[in-house]
């Protein structure tokens, strides 16, 4: 398995380069990620990883496309409860590509 | 002699690419690690003996479908395929054309199975299962999206996805599986979906587009979740639940039950209408996915089970479900004959929602506010495993005209991709038969380019915007690729996305 290397300390990623183990991630592993995808983290995109993880801490998996903006527009601000929102902050689409950041296991199907 | 000249109609051109060869070489999507493969009883990556397990399925696979030999034996090269397959097309890489990809396991089974190979391996272009051709397989046969549009054009007859799915059956006993494909697989088996998504996000996920659909429409209805005694049992794919513009094709579905009356649920146990087991040719796979399915219908005590907006899972459930499960006649062991007493056949079973949505709108049971699609200008994409694999209503060519049937009962402006771009001719997403993952991307960009080009003559001729398919992989291939083609991800949507819009609730 491919490893990566964040402050000398090495992490266990898949082949994609999502984390392994859902305990390693960090705010310093989720900004070297959110680098190798060309990402500037912004206290929205923190917004949308802290909500991630806590879905994922209660059920499992990381939330559906709507359960996510819904969240998000009404904790944030309804002006941010759209996915074209979402899709501005991740534009690899903000299942994938904020679930990596935020050390969750990619979403799989028919997705 | 007055009669008037008229030009003939423009021609659509089919241009054949100029080969470029070696251009998807070694493309190769992620393999399967020791734990994928053991979670579904495949065998581990790069075992000593893969030769002897590759060739001993090989001929496992001979004996058993007779239909594999007879295509393996009965091609002659005629090269009717070569340009008809959207890989090829979109790569211009001949061994993406039919024949040469079917080639590269016909020369195998010349060399083992066929005396003049035997003999003469040199004369008759047979060759030995190497370390190398296992590479070969791999890549290009998992470049194949087993669409059979090519197969629709054999004088033959030859059913290629057949063949590719052979070959991913031999490659996958000898150790070598997809990680996505099995991946999934084995979340079917241990959570019941191809998301994994668990009992508890679903249900919170079904409360939330119950509220939505509450705010939006100021009614109650329902998204039912193991309800026992309901009438109808709704297995759909699972990105239905999960992924845009999926989910608005489940609400459309609620709606309907709603509008028409009828109590419907969804099985937690049972939350998914995707096979994967279709796409890596396993008979054993495709069977355990669908039982889930059976032993959810037999536990509700439904009376009735139908199939959401899902293009492979239509060709399992319609052609497969009778013999596998005992949905429809044809299984006979005890469970089987359970289901089939317990079953209402004054209905089709199973049946499409598609074929539902119709047949309530023939009684006029619903109806719609056609204006409420007025912003929509919208054309139909005919999903491979339901234009070539299955059928609907009954009669011939139910499964092309049932869906557009519904469009044009649910919007006013509906035009048609070119004339051999659709219905039995229709081009694949590029993204099918297992293809969907990230680490095919280039190929599903590539693979798209016929749809695109179909889809930008109706987008320049009436100003479409609006792509209607009835498959979960079409609705998440577009979504991914449309952009690559200056098209916005949103012009692709689901048949009930737009009856969601438009039907009559409350006074019909």
């Amino acid at each position: 398995m491919p490893n990566i290397e964040v402050n000398g300390k090495s992490y266990e990623t898949d082949e994609e380069g999502y984390l392994i183990n859902l305990a390693d991630w960090n705010m310093d592993v989720a900004q070297y990620i959110a680098q190798t995808e060309n990402l500037n983290m912004t206290d929205n995109h923190w917004e949308v990883i802290n909500f991630l993880r806590e879905y994922y801490d209660e059920y499992q998996i990381a939330p559906a496309v709507r359960v996510l903006t819904k969240a998000i527009g009404k904790k944030f601000g309804p002006e941010k409860g759209s996915s074209q929102y979402l899709y501005e902050l991740f534009p690899y689409g903000p299942g994938k590509q904020a679930c990596k950041i935020a050390g969750l296991p990619k979403p799989t199907g028919c997705i | 002699m007055a009669t008037e000249i008229k030009a003939p109609p423009y021609r659509v051109f089919n241009i054949a690419p100029a080969i470029q060869p070696g251009a998807m070489d070694g493309l190769k999507s992620f393999v399967a690690n020791d734990k994928i493969q053991n979670d579904i009883g495949f065998p581990a990556f790069e075992t000593e003996d893969w030769h002897d397990k590759a060739i001993n399925k090989f001929s496992e696979l001979l004996g058993k479908y007779r239909s594999l030999k007879v295509y393996l034996d009965a091609c002659v090269h005629c090269g009717a395929c070569s340009d008809k397959c959207h890989y090829f097309i979109g790569t211009a890489d001949p061994k993406n054309m039919p024949v040469a990809r079917q080639d590269l396991m016909r020369s195998v089974y010349r060399r083992y199975f066929t005396l003049p190979g035997k003999l003469f391996p040199w004369l008759v272009g047979a060759r030995k299962l190497t370390r190398e051709v296992m590479d070969e397989w791999y890549s290009y046969f998992y470049q194949c999206s087993e669409c059979r549009r090519c197969s629709v054009f054999c004088p033959y007859g030859i059913d290629t996805a057949e063949i590719t799915m052979a070959a991913r059956e031999v490659l996958a006993a000898a150790g070598y599986g997809q990680k996505y494909a099995n991946e999934i697989i084995g979340k079917v088996h241990k959570i019941g979906n191809n998301l994994g998504l668990p009992k508890a996000a679903l249900e919170d996920t079904l409360e939330g587009v119950e509220e939505d659909t509450k705010e939006a429409t100021g009614l109650d209805i329902r998204f039912p979740l193991d309800v026992k005694g309901a009438e109808v049992l709704l297995i759909t794919p699972s990105a239905d639940f999960f992924a845009e513009p999926h989910i608005d094709s489940l609400i459309g579905y609620a709606k309907v039950f709603h509008a028409a009356g009828i109590s419907w649920t969804l099985s937690s146990m049972s939350s998914e209408a995707g096979n994967f087991g279709l796409f890596i040719g396993n008979y054993d796979q495709m069977r355990k996915i669908a039982l889930r399915i059976r032993q959810a219908a037999l536990e509700l005590g439904v009376k009735r089970i139908v199939v959401g907006e899902c293009g492979h899972a239509w060709r399992v459930a319609y052609s497969f479900w009778n013999t596998l499960i005992g949905v429809g006649d044809g299984a006979n062991d005890p469970y089987a004959i359970e289901l089939q007493n317990q079953l209402d056949h004054r209905y089709k079973q199973p049946m499409h929602i598609c074929e539902v949505t119709w047949d309530l709108i023939q009684q006029k049971a619903i109806s719609f506010d056609k204006e409420a699609n007025d912003k929509h200008i919208i054309t139909f994409h005919d999903s491979c495993n339901v234009a070539r694999g299955s059928g609907m209503g009954d009669y011939p060519g139910g499964q092309f005209e049932i869906p557009r049937n519904i469009v044009k009962a649910a919007a006013n402006h509906f035009f048609e991709m070119p004339e051999g771009t659709t219905h039995e001719k229709t081009f694949c997403c590029g993204g099918g038969g297992g293809i969907l993952t990230d680490d095919l991307l280039e190929l599903r960009v590539k693979g798209a380019l016929p749809r695109m080009e179909a889809l930008q003559t109706v987008v320049d001729a009436h100003g479409v915007n609006f792509m209607a398919s009835i498959c979960a992989i079409c609705k998440a291939q577009f979504t991914k690729v449309l952009p690559y083609y200056g098209f916005d991800r949103r012009l692709i949507g689901g048949v009930h996305q737009l009856v969601s819009n438009a039907i009559k609730l409350g006074d019909k």
